[in-house]
């Protein structure tokens, strides 16, 4: 089986975001960029499944981003993958999610990967899109936000978990398939030191425009959405604190949720 | 292309999703400066329930697409399914509720159809040229932004839940059934179950009112004890604190934050929560959120429209009498 694993490097969560004064982007001077935490739990699986299975026969971590994003691709590398694919190119920096599935369909097609996974959703864009977009673009089917997986000893099939409200949709899928990793799946390890070191001798493969044969036609058929104007989220007014004892505080906060803020 | 503004009408066994009634507030918006009309799309088997709902919400027209290769959902034949509607209907906009399915699914479809697409949308208006912009939270709600669609191409949204007050109307839609949607041969994907959890509580995001524990709630015994009966009280689903989760004091089913759950709620009340920017992230789009917090200078009195600076083991029980009282 060869598992194809997609990560995205994105500012850490904690990071204070600061948007630049023309609103086009946020500052990313200084800020702390990580491997996108869903994308975390999707390598760890793809690790995970080689430990469990005799069929796993490579892991291939793919990355789009500037140069910097290299340093994502080292983090799979450590945990685990044993090659990267950094696709590399100013032009990919104005693709949408869709354009960018576009983009990863046309330079992985045909490189027979089994399982392709990925976390659900990325934390800076926070859409999601990527995933199933990417499947659709490749024909296969995929399961989203998978939360139990059991693949049959074949390798033929896969019958998953996957969350939605209050309940999981328990799903039978063929392989090859795509997948989506929600938490809870399995716990992402941290990279050794050794392994770090390891890591820098794996082979990365960088690839630009030029190198995805069909890329132009594929980016250009799909999607297009260009984000502008970034701002703060509206300030909320000021709260209002109620004193009092525990009894008459409470009865107060629900007249006042009944009556001026009318939710209850 | 058409003026109309097409709208996927989420259900599950036969029940019509509550976010489908607010996303068609925005699209009859839309199709008033269009001049188009809003068509509502509702797939599955059994759906007559769904479709009756959909009807007094106060759409144009409406299309079923009904089999039983459709009773659960799977991503391909309801890809195809939506896809094949849409072509027929030809709209200039697909709005859809920003649910589970929902996310799921606009991806395939906004790919096959050559599409734009924009996630969990706030706002929408149109610009000056014509075509759809949107307004949607990036950064885990830290920034928001506009999306702007290019002209002369399908645009597809999703729409966030309880942004937008649910439409009524007059039940005049005309109902196609249209029957040859494709897609029911591919059996790549197939539900075989739909295994509810949470022993039938309320899920978080299903809720319009949310009650949430952190970890100073100390055990899952006292999430039983307090959390609970308030959030039986207001008829609320009961969320809780990456911290809380990580200690075991509820599932992981329950998290509300960056890798839990983001909610929407018209309500929130965060129980003996900081308010981390991990949490924040999942609940700050809520209408109104109070917090309980003996710490004055917690993070979530920045965002709470009403606080109680005291002890929630003694607040929230008071606050439980006090809801029963106001029921009585």
């Amino acid at each position: 089986m060869k598992l194809l694993v997609l990560i995205k490097q994105v500012p850490d969560s904690t990071t204070n975001i600061k948007i630049r004064p023309d609103g086009e982007d946020i500052d990313r001077a200084g800020v702390k960029m990580v491997v996108n935490p869903f994308d975390e739990f999707a390598i760890e699986l793809a690790v995970q499944l080689r430990e469990k299975r005799s069929d796993v026969e490579s892991i291939t971590a793919l990355t789009v981003g500037p140069a910097s994003a290299a340093e994502a691709l080292r983090t799979a590398l450590a945990i685990g993958a044993d090659d990267g694919i950094h696709l590399q190119d100013d032009a990919f920096a104005k693709l949408d999610e869709l354009q960018t599935a576009a983009l990863i369909a046309a330079a992985v097609k045909n490189q027979g990967y089994d399982l392709i996974i990925r976390g659900k959703q990325e934390i800076d864009l926070d859409s999601g899109q990527l995933g199933p977009a990417l499947a659709e673009a490749l024909d296969l089917p995929h399961v989203g936000a998978v939360t139990a997986l059991d693949i049959a000893a074949d390798g033929e099939s896969l019958k998953a978990n996957r969350r939605i409200e209050g309940a999981d949709e328990i799903v039978e899928c063929a392989i090859p398939a795509l997948l989506t990793i929600e938490k809870g799946l399995v716990e992402p390890r941290y990279p050794s030191l050794p392994n770090l070191m390891k890591a820098k001798k794996k082979p990365v493969k960088t690839m630009t425009a030029g190198d995805v044969s069909g890329y132009a036609d594929a980016v250009a058929k799909v999607g297009g959405t260009e984000i502008h104007k970034l701002a703060p989220p509206p300030q909320r007014p000021p709260g209002r604190i109620l004193t009092g004892d525990p009894a008459e505080a409470a009865a107060e906060l629900v007249r006042l949720l009944r009556e001026e803020a009318k939710v209850i | 292309m058409t003026n109309d503004i097409l709208i996927f009408a989420e259900q599950r066994d036969g029940k019509l999703h509550s976010g489908v009634a607010q996303t068609i507030t925005p699209a009859r918006e839309l199709a008033a400066k269009t001049g188009g009309q809003v068509v509502a799309v509702v797939i599955g088997d059994g759906i007559d329930a769904a479709v009756d709902a959909v009807k007094n919400a106060g759409v144009d027209r409406i299309i079923s697409i009904t089999s039983g290769d459709l009773k659960l959902y799977s991503a391909l034949r309801f890809r195809s399914a939506l896809a094949a509607a849409i072509q027929k209907v030809d709209p200039k906009i697909v709005l859809a509720p920003a649910t589970f399915m929902g996310r799921d699914l606009l991806p395939r479809v906004a790919m096959r159809l050559g599409a734009g697409l924009a996630t969990d949308v706030t706002e929408l208006s149109f610009s000056g040229n014509g075509a759809l912009d949107v307004v949607r939270p990036v950064y885990n709600g830290k920034a928001f932004c506009h999306v702007n669609f290019p002209a002369g191409k399908l645009a597809m949204a999703s729409v966030r839940v309880n942004t937008f007050a649910a439409a009524a109307g007059e039940a005049k839609a005309s109902v196609d059934a249209m029957s040859d949607a494709g897609g029911a041969g591919d059996d790549r994907i197939k539900t075989t179950e739909v295994a509810r959890t949470g022993g039938g509580v309320k899920d978080v995001t299903e809720a319009d009112i949310v009650v949430s524990g952190g970890r100073s709630l100390k055990s899952e015994d006292n999430f039983n004890q307090l959390i609970y009966p308030l959030a039986g009280a207001l008829d609320a689903a009961v969320g809780a604190s990456r911290a809380a989760c990580d200690a075991g004091y509820q599932p992981h089913s329950r998290q509300v934050g960056l890798t839990g759950k983001t909610v929407t709620p018209k309500l929130y009340i965060a129980c003996g929560i900081s308010g981390a920017i991990q949490h924040l992230a999942g609940m700050r789009g809520s209408k109104c959120i109070v917090a309980i917090n003996t710490d004055a200078e917690a993070p979530i009195y920045k965002i709470a429209d009403y606080g109680i600076v005291d002890d929630l083991f003694k607040v929230v029980p008071a606050l439980t009498e006090a809801v029963k009282k106001l029921n009585a």
